[in-house]
């Protein structure tokens, strides 16, 4: 009898505990939202969406171009980073054992861990000094070569979730095995692979180190991939370490940007996955 | 050793084996088997776990030799056609014998009507647009007994059916695509005994028009579905007979022995 009632207490005890970490797990992500709301809410006007930055001691103005440039910096960083990283992915989940799959994994790990100024100063070695000039390009390519790693190995683990015998289904209709692969294989794990892009460009969607010596950064509007760049994080340091009290509560402002922008990619792409699959999959 | 008595009139053989055998990487688990499998027949497969039965299956669709290591030897034919010929495309072999798993297995992001269809779209240049593949949808799944079951949400997710009707489901699927035999692993082995009633009648609906080969473990099934019976021990083939004959008259001790439960 005491038995069970210590185990009932046991029970109870460790229940607590895992109330408690779910609730420490969350509370910092509430308290940095919190504490941005309270800081940046008021700098955040529709002016901060459409006006440039203006000169110390103007009032108003706003992070447009950053705000833009981020975008483009996303997007040029997903173009380059979501085929590789999908592509190498299924061949890995496909291929499992041999000495390309082992270092490729390997090599991706590695990548994986790379400290992200690192990999700044190897954009700059190969894609700003040789042109003489900071580019968007260059940006947009270190953040999708980080991409690449976080997109490959999710891709991998949400791949062999897919149970062989949907394999085997598909090859016993008569499916080729790329088909297979494509048709099958990718489409049923598209929901986790779709998460894993979003964690990827959530990611670096608040890199600033691969940024600050190929995008550069720029105070003025430019769209031009050629060009050096605004971009949301760099500007938010530059205003964050700068003396001015306007530029620190535009700095609140952009970092309350970033992650509504970050939240707005994931709610549609998740609301995208979600139409694919009809009613029934609710 | 291969026991063959009084022939039934109702089909010619149609597939095939001489002198089968499959191998996982050194190891042998089919040994040498010749049968036939006949034209608007069921054969049924039986055997104790492990004996090798759903592995000589998988010899007949070539789909044994897509698990890494595995091989088989001897000749398989389709028709006449050898169907391990060098230069015989497992992919057209997989098209004209359909096969069925012991887990229904719908493609999760595919609607109803796209399962049945799915192998209809990678026929190439022949494949069916339109209406037609409309009608062939709405014709596998009448024949696989689903369509009162299924007609008004085709475009529902396949993964909201039931275990049976899913089952019935990828034999529809199986049968979109036409094909000359078709091969069930275990079909009702995670199925209640109401879905497995259903495909069983579904099974003696099917030879009406193809052969079906069904491997099963349930001894009471293969009395009540197959026409023909054969037994397989540790990968060779004991004994092969009109089911009646091996169920009643087995030949051979070990198959008496078997049937009367004393082992397996």
């Amino acid at each position: 009898m005491s038995a069970l009632r210590r185990r009932k207490a046991g029970n109870i005890v460790m229940l607590a505990l895992t109330y408690v970490a779910a609730v420490l797990a969350t509370l910092p992500l509430l308290f940095i939202l919190f504490h941005l709301l309270q800081q940046g809410a008021s700098t955040l006007t529709p002016d901060f969406f459409t006006n440039m930055p203006r000169p110390v001691g103007e009032a108003g103005g706003g992070m447009s171009n950053a705000i833009v440039g981020t975008l483009i910096l996303l997007g040029i960083a997903c173009i380059i980073g979501l085929p590789v990283g999908v592509g190498a992915g299924l061949y890995l989940a496909e291929k499992r054992v041999g000495a390309l799959a082992m270092t490729v994994r390997f090599l991706s790990d590695v990548l994986n861990g790379l400290p992200s100024i690192v990999l700044g100063i190897f954009a700059w070695q190969f894609l700003v000094r040789p042109f003489g000039r900071f580019s968007a390009l260059a940006g947009g390519i270190a953040l999708g070569a980080m991409m690449i790693p976080l997109v490959t190995r999710t891709t991998e683990e949400m791949i062999r979730l897919v149970p062989n015998s949907l394999r085997e289904a598909a090859l016993a209709l008569g499916y080729p095995r790329w088909r297979t692969s494509l048709s099958v294989i990718l489409r049923t794990a598209m929901p986790g692979i779709v998460t894993g892009a979003l964690v990827a460009i959530a990611r670096i969607a608040g890199e600033t180190a691969p940024l600050l010596f190929t995008a550069f950064g720029n105070a003025f509007w430019s769209t031009a991939l050629d060009e050096p760049i605004a971009a949301l994080p760099l500007q938010i340091f530059a205003y964050a370490i700068s003396p001015y009290d306007e530029w620190h509560a535009q700095a609140w402002a952009g970092a309350l940007v970033l992650i509504v922008i970050v939240l707005i990619i994931s709610l549609a792409a998740r609301h995208a996955t979600r139409a694919r699959f009809g009613s029934a999959a609710d | 050793m291969i026991q063959e008595r009084d022939e039934l009139a109702a089909g010619k053989p149609c597939l095939v084996t001489h002198e089968l055998s499959a191998f996982f990487g050194q190891s042998r688990v089919v040994s040498n088997v010749t049968i036939d499998f006949r034209d608007r027949e069921v054969t049924a497969i039986i055997g104790p776990s492990g004996c090798g039965k759903s592995t000589m299956l998988r010899c007949l669709n070539r789909m044994h030799e897509t698990v890494p290591g595995a091989s088989a030897t001897g000749t398989v034919t389709l028709d006449g056609t050898d169907i391990y010929a060098p230069g015989a495309d497992p992919i057209a072999v997989r098209r004209h014998v359909g096969m069925v798993f012991q887990r229904p297995t719908p493609f999760p992001t595919m609607s109803i009507r796209d399962n049945v269809a799915a192998g209809l779209k990678i026929l190439g240049r022949g494949a069916p647009r339109g209406s037609d593949v409309e009608d062939i949808v709405e014709g596998a799944l009448r024949h696989a007994g689903l369509w009162d079951e299924v007609k008004d949400r085709l475009g529902e997710s396949a993964i909201a059916l039931s275990g049976g009707q899913q089952q019935r489901l990828c034999i529809a699927r199986a049968l979109a695509i036409r094909p000359r035999v078709i091969l069930l692993d275990e079909p009702t082995a995670s199925l209640d005994p109401l879905s497995t009633q259903k495909v069983e009648e579904l099974v003696y609906q099917l030879k009406q028009d193809i052969a079906v080969v069904i491997v099963t473990h349930n001894m009471q099934q293969a009395a009540r579905v197959s026409d023909r019976t054969a037994f397989l021990l540790m990968g060779d083939l004991i004994e092969t007979a009109p089911t009646n004959t091996l169920f009643t008259a087995p030949t051979d001790p070990r198959t008496e022995a078997y049937i009367t439960g004393r082992f397996g």
